[in-house]
């Protein structure tokens, strides 16, 4: 056929060398590198704006960069065309052909590249993703969860080198996007493809990805394993945007033995030196809520603790959030799993000490910009 | 022209969109229908009947222009009989004019749609404007445009181009005085319907191996069908009964259907029953190459 003029043959890992996109007023993806193994499954996540959707149609040919490079393997794709690349996207919106049926959508790129077995491909993808039965149904005619398998199985079907997928649960209820997560990591798993996932909810970039790179202003803030990640945040941004923080800027002032001591808003509290970015001066002082545990009294030899006053109790199920003024002014949130037969009963207005393993603390340099408050319950911004 | 009014209320009366209270919501619409309603019977239907009893009529013989309720189907085959040729003109003119109208229609939409920028309203005005000025005096004007020491005559001439040596009193003329007419009414429904269409749904195209011709030719241009249908309607209907064109800008060689219904109702006397025969026919013929058109072309918007 035709439209499968210059095609492009591409093996291997999926690079991205100094990548800056800059449209008429501002830069959306700022000297981005990257490397994605091939195989992986690898999130990009980040709020709106931050240059994710950029960089996806850069990878899939839909914009060009600015300057850089973008390579599979050792084939450079810079400047090729979407048609060219053994890239395939899962729309946002689907973008599902409304003229054609499920069947004609997902063999639409089997017979563009010429292949005589099109539609029989297309039975199979559409087995992949359950869908069999609705092959000779049109688009408008099926729930948005289909519509979004028949999306998944139109690019699977060309079984591209990196098959691209821009936010494709976001237009999903709850339910249906929990399902659809442990599906596509089921797919990814079956077919061993190179998926990147753009979202911007950090739960779904967790819970499916091998690999997630955390974006902010274009720039990737950081990137890694997702229990790694979430474990120890090296940016303050990623310290809120990954889960939540509960933050303090101070300064470092002592060493004792293999953690550093930092005075936080008039308390004393100690990080491991392998855990903190920063090692001397102005440090954002930071630990998870679910680390945090809330005692009437102040406890001996637990670690470091801090003495607040209670401002809110949310009984959440398996878990109660309890939000706690500390002294200097900030809220905290500590989790407490409802373990014990009688759970200490705490109302707004009662004294309590937060008290956390130093072990879990972790230090990140200063940033006013993303110090935001971790009263921001849900920090996945939406689009 | 009565066929167009007819195409566009039947489309604009079918409020049967899925409603929280049916019963409340229904007398609302058929109370919002009533107007319309009110207007068509008085103006459309019962004229229509009117007419279709004329068409049927005889002349008392020995006295021109005076007639008896009749069934005279006679009528009819005269009609068919006498004026075949100027039926297949209409038809004939009618589908050149769509095609040529459809040619520049389409990329015009297409560049409105997606390459004009900040230029779209311009050009949308610019589709539109002509409707500002009668379309008499437009038709007149383009007896200018084509005559025969005008500049596209010359020009073609010059070229040796021009069979005839001349536009003016030609099909030409008046193929082109109905393309240019009803360009607008094909025009806009295809903008209407690029517009409207998922930008992301042709980028899929791209996405998905086919380069910029195929993905216009599987994607865009299929999704713009629609569009295309009612553009073609639009145009078709209307000028297959036209007759200012034929009359402003034609001769007597190529005179169409309008031209005969006109003569025959205010210069013959006698006319009236067979301008009412032709009318009829001339309706009868149109609906039927608008039901196969939409059998074959239509999407299930439209039937």
């Amino acid at each position: 056929m035709a439209g499968n003029a210059g095609f492009r043959e591409a093996k291997g890992d999926l690079r991205l060398e100094n990548v800056t996109k800059s449209f008429a007023d501002f830069t959306a993806v700022d000297d981005l590198s990257l490397v994605v193994p091939r195989g992986s499954f690898f999130a990009l996540l980040g709020p709106s704006g931050c240059g994710k959707t950029t960089t996806l149609r850069m990878v899939a040919g839909l914009e060009q960069p600015t300057s850089g490079r973008i390579l599979i393997g050792d084939t450079d794709l810079t400047g090729s065309r979407p048609y060219e690349r053994p890239v395939n996207t899962v729309f946002q919106s689907y973008a599902l052909f409304p003229h054609l049926t499920v069947r004609d959508n997902v063999a639409f790129g089997p017979k563009r590249r010429g292949l005589k077995n099109a539609v029989q491909l297309a039975d199979e993808a559409l087995d992949l993703v359950q869908l069999p039965h609705l092959a000779a149904r049109k688009p408008a005619q099926l729930s948005g969860g289909q519509q979004q398998r028949v999306a998944v199985a139109r690019a699977l079907v060309n079984r591209p080198e990196v098959l691209l997928l821009d936010e494709p649960l976001g237009a999903l209820d709850l339910k249906l996007r929990r399902q659809m997560q442990v599906e596509l990591k089921r797919i990814q798993t079956e077919v061993g493809l190179t998926f990147i996932h753009v979202t911007h909810d950090q739960e779904e970039a967790m819970t499916m990805a091998d690999t997630v790179a955390v974006m902010n202003h274009g720039r990737i803030e950081q990137m890694g394993a997702p229990e790694a990640m979430y474990d120890l945040p090296t940016t303050a941004f990623v310290a809120n945007f990954v889960g939540q923080s509960n933050l303090g800027a101070g300064r470092i002032i002592d060493t004792d033995g293999d953690r550093l001591v930092a005075e936080v808003q008039g308390s004393r509290v100690k990080i491991p030196k392998a855990r903190s970015s920063v090692h001397s001066g102005e440090v954002m002082f930071g630990v998870r809520p679910e680390k945090v545990r809330v005692r009437r009294e102040q406890p001996e030899g637990i670690g470091d603790d801090v003495k607040g006053v209670v401002r809110d109790v949310s009984f959440i199920g398996v878990a109660t959030q309890y939000l706690v003024e500390v002294p200097s002014g900030a809220i905290w949130s500590a989790y407490e799993q409802n373990l014990d037969v009688e759970p200490i009963d705490l109302r707004p207005g009662d004294e309590v000490w937060l008290t956390w393993q130093s072990g879990h603390a972790f230090g990140v340099p200063p940033d006013d910009d993303a110090a935001a408050s971790p009263m921001v319950i849900d920090t996945a911004a939406e689009d | 022209m009565s066929t167009l009014a007819h195409v566009g209320a039947g489309a604009s009366g079918a409020p049967t969109s899925p409603s929280p209270e049916p019963a409340k919501k229904s007398r609302l619409a058929y109370l919002l229908l009533l107007p319309g309603a009110v207007w068509l019977l008085v103006f459309f239907v019962i004229p229509l009947v009117q007419l279709f009893t004329v068409s049927l009529q005889s002349q008392f013989p020995g006295y021109p222009g005076y007639y008896y309720r009749d069934v005279n189907v006679g009528n009819y085959w005269r009609a068919f009989t006498d004026f075949g040729p100027h039926f297949g003109r209409s038809l004939l003119f009618a589908g050149l004019a769509t095609f040529f109208a459809f040619c520049l229609a389409y990329p015009l939409a297409y560049a409105m749609a997606f390459k004009a920028g900040k230029w779209r309203g311009v050009m949308m005005i610019l589709v539109i404007a002509p409707f500002f000025t009668s379309f008499i005096l437009r038709t007149v004007a383009w007896r200018q445009i084509l005559a025969d020491e005008g500049p596209v005559a010359t020009t073609l001439n010059t070229l040796h181009l021009l069979p005839g040596g001349r536009i003016t009193e030609t099909w030409m003329a008046v193929v082109a005085g109905l393309t240019y007419n009803f360009l607008p009414f094909m025009v806009l429904p295809i903008y209407a319907s690029l517009e409207r269409a998922d930008h992301r749904i042709i980028e899929a195209g791209g996405d998905l191996y086919a380069n910029g011709f195929t993905t216009f030719r599987t994607v865009t241009l299929p999704m713009s069908m629609p569009g295309v249908l009612a553009g073609t309607l639009l145009t078709f209907i209307p000028a297959a009964g036209d007759y200012v064109n034929a009359e402003l800008l034609g001769s007597d060689n190529t005179k169409m259907v309008g031209n005969v219904i006109e003569s025959q109702f205010f210069r013959v006397l006698g006319g009236f029953p067979t301008a009412a025969a032709l009318s009829f026919t001339l309706m009868a013929i149109i609906l039927a190459l608008v039901f196969v058109y939409v059998r074959k072309f239509g999407t299930e918007e439209l039937l």
